[in-house]
């Protein structure tokens, strides 16, 4: 029996009220993410029942209870109190997929600071641009990542602290002091702040068509989103072992691999190692995994390894499957009714909605390919993108769009008012994806709607790209563009205009993807780099992304009027 | 350890590991599972091995299993080395 039964009684029934209710929230009350799901847990009796099953790469394991996780984020939080950590400062998680990394989040919450997780393979220059813009306080860490901090730490005069978790006899620097979780003296009892339901929580970068990547800043009552959308649409249960593969450095990482479970008191499995097939299968048996969130690209790596290596392996805990990031081609779901007798069941949602909007629900007959419709809660449409009003003809492309007002909705951009402001036209908000609605009300997703990159399932703006390309020596002028790919849906791919001198080569091309791999990160990085004479630009000067695109998609360019080169 | 299996585990060494990172690099040390090349970064990783041993490898024949180690990794590329460009 699932959660609840089928989309109509959905609409009908559901309400965020439902889910205030049951996290026995009352408006107006304190209300802190981070005793709702760890305190609350163990107060509702559940003290003793396993809240993490963490293993890495070499198969060492670590297990937690709710009541550990209550502790230790205590311990967590009454160190950073003790350091001078205030209410509101940002505080950074830097971290592989390690226990601290979790359990911190809960930790910063507690303290009513906000939680700014940033993804560990980020290179310093990424680091650099969020740090800088967030005005962060203190950055948690681990040894491995220190190098990439002390590059940068003299131009973040608000980073008062460092603190690496596995710091062990490494000797340390000033602003750096050593925390081990696990070690630390355990605080049964912290004052958890009373923050309350518009108290900002966390602040998540993402990347956007012009200039440096924005935050997108949450606030404590995006767990009511978050608490409904992980019991609906991934039909979590109390027995439930749930794995989402999603790092917490991205969006999906702390609705859907922390805040979502926990508050719903689930036990929830995490594998700290990169994606390789049979290890992934030999976990899911091992863990006995029963509800699984995953991504596209993850999925597509699995296809490329066929159906006979998932038989090899006992999965039939696996009840229920979905997927986020990008659109689930239609031949990902048949697989996976082929590989595991069950489909994935596609979500859409980002960063910037902090929860799932449109979605392929339990109970509901899937359309492979199709994005799903909205959660009940949620109005959804797609806009036509001169007039900005909803498209009434089946099969019409448009701008998806949401009606303001859902509890985990940001709240701002972090000091950046007008990019905000941006993101709403004629009383809705802007995905910045296309897409069209068929005559049942399901939406099929079309595309970006912007110059940003969705690749792997994770935004990449090309201004940040190209403002790492034009600190090469040898690069005069660069264009980011994404580029299509069978596994990842699109790339990076960059076009480059050389200063005189200057020769294009594969070692050149290797030298510049490298060096974007270690400034920004593996996800930035160029997958391809084409050496040009020149860029289309405008009479203006300013280069024209659109016409670059469109030649690797195969795509009509359209009105060449205002291009000045081309 | 022969010239190619030290030029694969050096480069990983000098391009892929963090400078934190104190792991000892071996030819079975887990690249991809280990988190030390990510499947975007196998790309250049790719790109290197086929300027470096003049050799084509297929996209197809670039997953994660084949990069997972410096010694599967060589034996990948002396597949292709025997293969004309």
């Amino acid at each position: 029996m699932r959660n609840l039964p089928s989309y109509e009684e959905l609409l009908s029934g559901l309400s965020w009220s439902l889910a205030e209710r049951e996290l026995g929230y009352q408006p107006g009350e304190p209300l802190n993410i981070g005793w709702m799901c760890s305190d609350r847990i163990c107060r509702l009796g559940q003290a003793d029942k396993l809240a993490l099953i963490w293993e890495d790469y070499l198969g060492n394991e670590k297990r937690f209870t709710f009541d550990d996780l209550r502790v230790l984020s205590n311990t967590i939080a009454s160190f950073l109190v003790e350091l001078g950590i205030q209410p509101g400062e940002r505080v950074c998680l830097f971290l592989d997929r390690v226990p601290e990394l979790y359990i911190g989040f809960v930790g910063i919450l507690k303290t009513g600071a906000v939680a700014q997780p940033l993804f560990s393979a980020f290179g310093d220059e990424s680091l650099f641009v969020r740090l800088a813009d967030a005005k962060t306080s203190a950055i948690i860490t681990q040894k491995k990542h220190l190098h990439k901090v002390r590059k940068i730490r003299e131009e973040l005069p608000e980073l008062r602290h460092i603190i690496v978790v596995d710091a062990g006899d490494s000797p340390l620097q000033a602003r750096e002091v050593a925390f081990r979780m696990e070690q630390a003296p355990r605080v049964e009892n912290f004052a958890v702040y009373p923050t309350t339901a518009e108290s900002p929580s966390v602040l998540h970068y993402t990347s956007g068509t012009t200039g440096q990547p924005k935050g997108a800043q949450h606030v404590h009552y995006s767990i009511v989103s978050q608490y409904l959308t992980a019991k609906i649409v991934l039909d979590l249960r109390p027995d439930d072992t749930y794995w989402c593969n999603a790092d917490p450095g991205w969006v999906t990482g702390t609705s859907y691999g922390i805040v979502g479970p926990w508050s719903n008191g689930i036990t929830q499995v995490v594998l700290d190692s990169g994606f390789n097939a049979e290890r992934w299968y030999e976990f899911l048996a091992k863990r006995r995994v029963t509800v699984w969130y995953s991504a596209p690209t993850a999925i597509r790596l699995l296809m490329k390894e066929g159906t006979d290596l998932p038989r090899k392996h006992d999965l039939s805990s696996l009840r229920y499957l979905a997927s986020v990031g990008e659109p689930l081609n239609g031949e990902a779901v048949i697989w996976s009714e082929e590989a595991f007798g069950k489909p994935f069941h596609d979500t859409f949602w980002q960063t910037e909605t902090g929860s799932i909007v449109i979605t392929n629900f339990p109970g509901m007959p899937i359309k492979p390919g199709s994005m799903g419709k909205p959660f009940p809660g949620i109005t959804a449409t797609v806009l036509n993108p001169r007039t900005y009003e909803p498209v009434s003809q089946p099969g019409v492309a448009g701008l998806i769009a949401l009606r303001p007002g859902w509890p985990s909705q940001f709240r701002y951009y972090w000091r950046n008012e007008a990019g905000f402001q941006a993101k709403f036209k004629n009383g809705w908000y802007l995905c910045g994806d296309r897409a069209s609605l068929d005559a049942d009300g399901y939406f099929w997703f079309m595309g970006r709607d912007d110059d940003v990159i969705n690749t792997g399932g994770h935004l990449v703006g090309p201004f940040e790209i190209e403002s790492a390309l034009l600190e090469h020596p040898a690069v005069y002028e660069s264009a980011a563009v994404a580029k299509p790919d069978p596994v990842n849906m699109e790339v990076v791919k960059a076009y480059v205009t050389l200063k005189r001198g200057y020769e294009p080569s594969p070692d050149l091309e290797l030298e510049i993807m490298n060096r974007i791999r270690k400034r920004l990160s593996p996800l930035a990085m160029p997958q391809e780099i084409e050496f040009v004479d020149s860029l289309p630009k405008t009479r203006s000067g300013k280069i024209v992304r659109r016409i670059l695109r469109c030649k690797e998609f195969h795509e009509p360019v359209g009105d060449l009027s205002t291009v000045m080169n081309e | 350890m022969d010239e190619l299996t030290k030029m694969v585990r050096d480069y990983v060494i000098k391009e892929y590991l963090e400078e934190g990172d104190e792991r000892e690099v071996t030819e079975t040390t887990p690249l991809i599972s280990g988190g030390i090349v990510d499947s975007f970064s196998m790309v250049s990783l790719k790109r290197f091995l086929e300027r470096k041993c003049s050799i084509k490898i297929p996209d197809d024949d670039a997953t994660p299993q084949a990069f997972d180690t410096v010694q599967s990794i060589v034996a990948l590329v002396r597949r292709f080395q025997q293969v004309p460009v």
